[in-house]
């Protein structure tokens, strides 16, 4: 990992079953925006988030972010993968909320 | 409802202009096919780096599409970024669609990438080039809030039809790049109805850069690049001695002094009708000598 980059990994216990889907990729890496890839992670029971941003330092509200949105969906075998460019949390949440949304379309 | 093309990002446009869910990408986000540069200088990567690559139909005919994501990097074309156009157009003429579609956003080269991206841009050109000498339509839309600049523009050129909007933009240096090589005096990158006046759509349409000029909607993008499907404009000596030809009249239009806004001389010059009214006319409300 470079030295600009932060990389940071999240392994939550999931409830609800995502099943089978086509990728979903949502956002852009842009300017305070985001990207997120949803997997699905058929024979996990878990929701991994990896995230690798520009903003570094900022690990304790990425943490509350992703557990705000494990609490909402509790999804169970998916990969989530974002790549950040200085998105606010709101930004975030909303985008891996749309993201979601994609997958049950 | 009409659909700004240039609000749209680069995926939207891929699914709102072919035909519905007919896209099939090729190294789709999910296969991580990203920058080998950009993570050692700090600079996130995206998981397509920056464009969408594939085969879709349009009206119900085969074509190949590349989509240039504008917010990322600006669109600038990075060693990865480059080698899937490039993969695009050598596939295409293997299997000869009956287009290849390229929706243009980007700044150039990815100067992050120095060298490989510049490399990547010559190896677009020169990719898209024998498509056109094996007589398969490439159409380049533009219509983007980051325009097409740099070696973009210069591909842009290469292809056999140009598409674009009132808020297009096309040209070689950006206005920000003149600014900063020549002065202030020269071009002020800030004075936007300048910016339009001599890169916009209307005025690439009206000097005959472009061939045809919509409205910023994703349905009149989709209408004209049906009606681009069968433009293959073959390269000829012909060809290229008129293009030098035409070049060379537009130069010498303003060999005799201008009195106020040079664009507007030019549009005058050419015998535009009305030319003071341009800049606040509709697409449709152009007409060109």
């Amino acid at each position: 990992m470079s030295p600009g980059l932060e990389a940071l990994d999240y392994h939550l216990a999931g409830k609800y079953p995502a099943g089978d889907f086509p990728a979903v990729l949502v956002g852009v890496v842009g300017s305070g925006n985001l990207e997120v890839l949803l997997e699905p992670a058929t024979g996990s029971t878990e929701c991994s988030v990896h995230v690798e941003t520009s903003a570094r330092g900022f690990g304790a509200i990425w943490s509350a972010v992703v557990e705000d949105f494990h609490r909402r969906h509790q999804l169970a075998g998916i990969r989530v993968s974002i790549n950040d460019m200085g998105a606010t949390p709101a930004v975030v949440s909303l985008r891996l909320d749309q993201a979601v949304a994609e997958i049950k379309r | 409802m009409n659909i700004s093309y240039s609000e749209c990002s680069a995926r939207e446009r891929i699914a709102l202009l072919l035909d519905e869910g007919s896209f099939h990408e090729w190294l789709p986000p999910s296969e991580r096919v990203t920058s080998p540069h950009l993570a050692q200088l700090g600079v996130p990567s995206a998981f397509d780096d920056g464009v969408a690559i594939g085969r879709a139909t349009l009206a119900g005919r085969p074509v190949f599409v590349a989509a240039q994501e504008g917010e990322f990097m600006g669109g600038g074309v990075g060693e990865v970024h480059g080698a899937k156009l490039v993969g695009l157009f050598r596939r295409a003429l293997r299997e000869r669609p009956d287009a290849v579609l390229l929706l243009a956003e980007s700044g150039g080269v990815r100067l992050h990438e120095a060298n490989a991206g510049l490399i990547a841009v010559s190896e677009v050109m020169r990719a898209l080039l024998d498509l056109r000498a094996a007589g398969i339509p490439t159409i380049v839309l533009i219509g983007g809030a980051n325009g097409c600049f740099g070696g973009m523009g210069i591909v842009a050129r290469c292809a056999d039809r140009i598409v674009m909007s009132d808020i297009g933009r096309l040209a070689m240096s950006g206005p920000e790049v003149i600014e900063a090589s020549n002065g202030v005096d020269e071009f002020d990158s800030r004075d936007r109805a300048l910016v339009w006046r001599t890169t916009g759509g209307k005025h690439r349409w009206l000097s005959g850069d472009c061939d045809l000029l919509v409205a910023d909607e994703l349905a009149a993008f989709r209408a004209a690049a049906i009606a681009s499907l069968d433009a293959a404009a073959p390269v000829t000596l012909a060809g290229l001695e008129d293009e030098h030809q035409l070049l060379s009249e537009r130069l010498h239009l303003l060999d005799a002094p201008v009195d106020g806004d040079e664009a507007i001389a030019l549009w005058t010059r050419l015998g535009v009708p009305a030319p003071q009214r341009v800049p606040e006319l509709d697409p449709g409300e152009l007409t060109r000598p």
